[in-house]
């Protein structure tokens, strides 16, 4: 096997040479753009994925520079976005597409698709001891339609009356009458349709990933001794396939309305005097139909964060895993409540009260396999032999983050509390620490983790400590303020506060995080910078287990190619976390249980 | 915790189990639309349907394609392959039939003035049927692709795997249409 890098700029995929178990050559395409390897396959949702971070994130910027500066001309956002920052300012109609899509691509694209994508396609067969998914066809259609839904999506961004601009949660009416706003009039529809592509790759994908860890593990991998990696990963799988049906169900209602003249969620609606013919439609309806996938959705962000954060911290402190059995059944109930919740973003809806509190009660009880997990990843690290490594780092920052946010989610799941300070600041700062920036460090610590696995080489230790640093105190400076505007009733998604005199007090604080906000987003440019430095220029990978893991990536070749194992599939004769065990370091999960092992 | 090395238990073929958990998916989906339509029966403006006669014939058609898909699957099982092509033609054809005796209950409704304006059950008749019509569509190319093969490819290299992923797709087209319509029947008229 060639340990030669092979590089291709221009295209999505930038892969360790191929070694054909098969033994004839594949075309440049077949190798890496229309690929059926799952690690090529991975790599193609990892950048497309960190294409999405950066748009997504710079849309961030823009709209955070007017949120801290609104009466501040900066006419480079002329020269860029011409009429939609006339004056250099930002118009109402381009701050409303720039946070719609900023939500879109980042739950969507970056966090949904970027990291089950690279995760679940990377790491499952790698762990579960498989050559590669259950169909590797429908795998490699998975990313295409991804693919194709990113352009869509980038496609909106470009057509003159701009992309959507109703909220990622497109309510209509906002999001059904090219009356409401400008971005209702096409981007919406393109939104609509690039969503549905989504969709269709998104249940491609899910529907593999099951399959491939209930149907394709090793000989002796029974579904216990798998790395809570997998068990996160099938959970996340399971919410997609069953909720993003109902997001396909309601968005098509959605397009129907908008386009043919249906009244499923318009009624009674008057346009500068005309009324609308549209009759008996709900727009409640919708926000049902969106939060059954919606709450969910958060969860299928944050669970693959979890599995690898759990995977992580047991491998870089040396230890067992705490209370293996709790994690996955803490993670099954995740699964199932998540399902159960969704009403809880609807309190101020004239929802039912009665109703209401049965959705406080299912929202709280989340909070038990939570803390489950939480005080399990603590008792992990807890007296640990901890390799600080940037991994390591991220995933402490992740549960630190989870913490923060897990227990603002108990407000906020408090109708009573939740009326005063839904669609507020409040609600920001929440989903930010606990879903968004949470993921996100899940997220790299996977990536400094599993880079040497993937491209055979280390990312930079020391950009890595900056990033983690600068991130994470970074992330609490710029979400931990917006509790206390939230708590002031300062509302979220509005253009400019400055007409009440009672959020004059915050102005300083809203510079502060603009301020912050450029930094953390420069740090990130350099997370991008190292990740593909280190693709041609990393350190070189010369142990088959770097990190001394236990788990079946590590047996394979430190550049694997198709089929992952050259000879046999290793067989699996115990769990994946004996850490410490019987005065050794670690014991891979290949070995045999010696005749006088203690059980763990 | 597992100890005891346990060997990889005999488990259901991946392709089939793939096609399980599609049918899933799918069934969230039209789970979704029927539920849609539950909030919005109770909502003012709405106007019952009744079912054009249309959809009983169809709903015969589509029985009898199950019958015929299942004795397809065992000819094959049976390597009796002219036996198999031709129940595959015919599942195919009854298809179609389906799907344009979809399109005739849908002209019937249409001219009765159940369109897509105003409120009530039509709109949402439209769309659920119609999703599921595409899905019956979705099979039908199946049947074709598996059709093509049997005539041109070698047949003596086949696994019966496709062919029974098919007839679970096939049958559960079948049911779910039994469904929407016994769904209809009781809440939309
Ligand atoms: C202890 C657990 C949690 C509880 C009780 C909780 C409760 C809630 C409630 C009641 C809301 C609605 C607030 C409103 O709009 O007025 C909310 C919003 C939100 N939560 Fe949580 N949450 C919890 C954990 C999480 C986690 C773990 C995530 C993600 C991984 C998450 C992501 C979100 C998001 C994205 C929103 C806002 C969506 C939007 O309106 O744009 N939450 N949460
Ligand atoms: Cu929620």
């Amino acid at each position: 096997m060639s340990e030669a890098m092979n590089i291709h700029p221009g295209t999505t995929a930038a892969v360790a040479v191929h070694h054909d178990g098969h033994g004839h050559h594949q075309s440049f395409i077949s190798k890496y753009i229309f690929s059926q390897d799952h690690k090529t396959i991975s790599k193609q949702f990892l950048i497309t994925g960190i294409i999405w971070a950066m748009i997504g994130g710079l849309f961030s910027v823009l709209f955070r520079l007017q949120l801290g500066f609104p009466d501040q001309s900066f006419p480079i956002l002329e020269t860029f976005f011409g009429h939609w920052a006339k004056g250099g300012h930002i118009q109402p109609e381009f701050y409303y597409a720039l946070i719609t899509m900023h939500g879109t691509i980042l739950v969507f694209f970056v966090l949904t698709a970027g990291m089950s994508g690279t995760f679940a396609n990377f790491l499952i067969p790698l762990q579960v001891g498989a050559r590669d998914m259950a169909s590797p066809f429908l795998n490699m259609l998975s990313y295409w339609f991804f693919f194709l839904a990113s352009i869509i999506m980038l496609t909106s961004l470009f057509i003159s009356t701009g992309p959507a601009a109703g909220g990622w949660t497109i309510y209509p009416p906002l999001s059904a009458l090219g009356e409401a706003s400008a971005g209702s009039i096409h981007g919406m529809d393109y939104w609509i349709i690039s969503m549905a592509m989504f969709i269709v790759s998104s249940l491609l994908g899910g529907i593999n990933y099951i399959t491939t860890i209930l149907n394709m593990r090793t000989r002796g991998m029974s579904m216990t001794r798998m790395p809570l990696t997998m068990w996160a990963l099938l959970f996340t799988a399971i919410l997609g396939v069953l909720s993003f049906p109902v997001l396909l169900s309601g968005v098509l209602l959605l397009f129907f309305d908008r386009n043919l003249g249906t009244s499923f969620y318009l009624s009674d609606i008057v346009v500068n005097g005309q009324i609308l013919p549209n009759e008996g439609g709900s727009a409640i309806l919708f926000q049902h139909l969106f939060w059954f996938l919606g709450h969910p959705e958060v969860y299928i962000i944050i669970l693959p964060a979890m599995g690898i954060v759990s995977e992580i911290l047991s491998v870089n402190s040396r230890k067992p895993i705490f209370g293996y059995m709790a994690m996955v059944g803490s993670l099954f109930a995740i699964t199932i409540l998540a399902f159960l919740v969704w009403a809880h973003h609807m309190f101020v809806t004239g929802l039912n009260p009665f109703l209401g509190s049965v959705f406080v009660l299912l929202t709280l009880l989340i909070a038990v396999p939570s803390a489950i997990k939480v005080f399990n990843w603590l008792t992990t690290i807890w007296r640990g032999n901890i390799r600080f490594t940037p991994a390591t780092l991220f995933s402490i920052g992740f549960v630190s983050l989870f913490i923060s946010g897990g227990l603002t989610g108990i407000f906020v799941g408090n109708s009573t509390i939740d009326i005063h300070i839904h669609d507020t600041m409040f609600i920001v700062a929440h989903f930010h620490i606990v879903m968004g920036v949470a993921a996100f460090f899940g997220m790299f610590s996977g990536l400094y983790h599993w880079f040497p696995k993937m491209f055979g080489r280390y990312m930079n230790n020391t950009l890595g400590y900056i990033h983690f640093w600068v991130t994470i105190v970074g992330a609490y400076l710029i979400f931990w303020p917006m509790h206390y505007q939230g708590l002031a009733g300062m509302p979220r998604r509005y253009l400019d506060k400055s007409g009440w005199a009672s959020f004059n007090q915050f102005t300083e604080l809203d510079k502060m995080i603009t301020i912050v906000t450029i930094i953390v987003f420069a740090v990130q440019l350099m997370f991008v910078f190292n990740f593909f430095y280190s693709i041609f220029k990393g350190r070189k990978v010369n142990k088959l287990n770097p990190w001394g893991a236990t788990t079946l990536e590590w047996t394979t070749p430190i550049r694997p190619g198709h089929g992952n194992w050259e000879g046999e599939i290793p067989e699996v004769h115990r769990w994946a976390y004996d850490y410490g065990k019987d005065g050794r370091d670690f014991i891979p999960q290949t070995e045999k249980i010696g005749e006088n092992e203690s059980k763990h | 915790m597992d100890i005891v090395s346990t060997h990889q238990k005999q488990k259901m073929h991946p392709h089939k189990f793939v096609m399980w958990i599609a049918i899933g998916s799918i069934i969230m989906m039209f789970a979704g639309l029927t539920s849609a339509f539950i909030v919005k029966s109770n909502q003012t403006n709405w106007n019952p349907i009744d079912l054009p006669h249309e959809f009983w014939f169809s709903t015969a058609v589509i029985l009898i394609s199950s019958v015929t898909m299942q004795l397809a699957v065992r000819a094959f099982k049976q390597r009796a392959m002219t036996t198999y092509r031709r129940l595959l033609a015919f599942t195919l054809v009854l298809g179609l039939v389906f799907v344009t005796l979809q399109w005739f209950g849908f002209q019937n409704l249409w001219s009765q003035q159940i369109t897509f304006s105003g409120g009530g059950a039509g709109q949402f008749l439209y769309i659920i049927f119609g999703l599921h019509a595409l899905h019956v569509l979705g099979g039908v190319v199946a049947l074709l692709v598996m059709f093509c093969k049997a005539f041109f490819g070698k047949t003596k290299l086949y696994s019966a795997v496709p062919v029974e992923v098919a007839s679970i797709y096939w049958h559960f087209v079948d049911i779910l249409w039994i469904y929407l319509l016994i769904f209809f029947l009781i809440i939309g008229g």
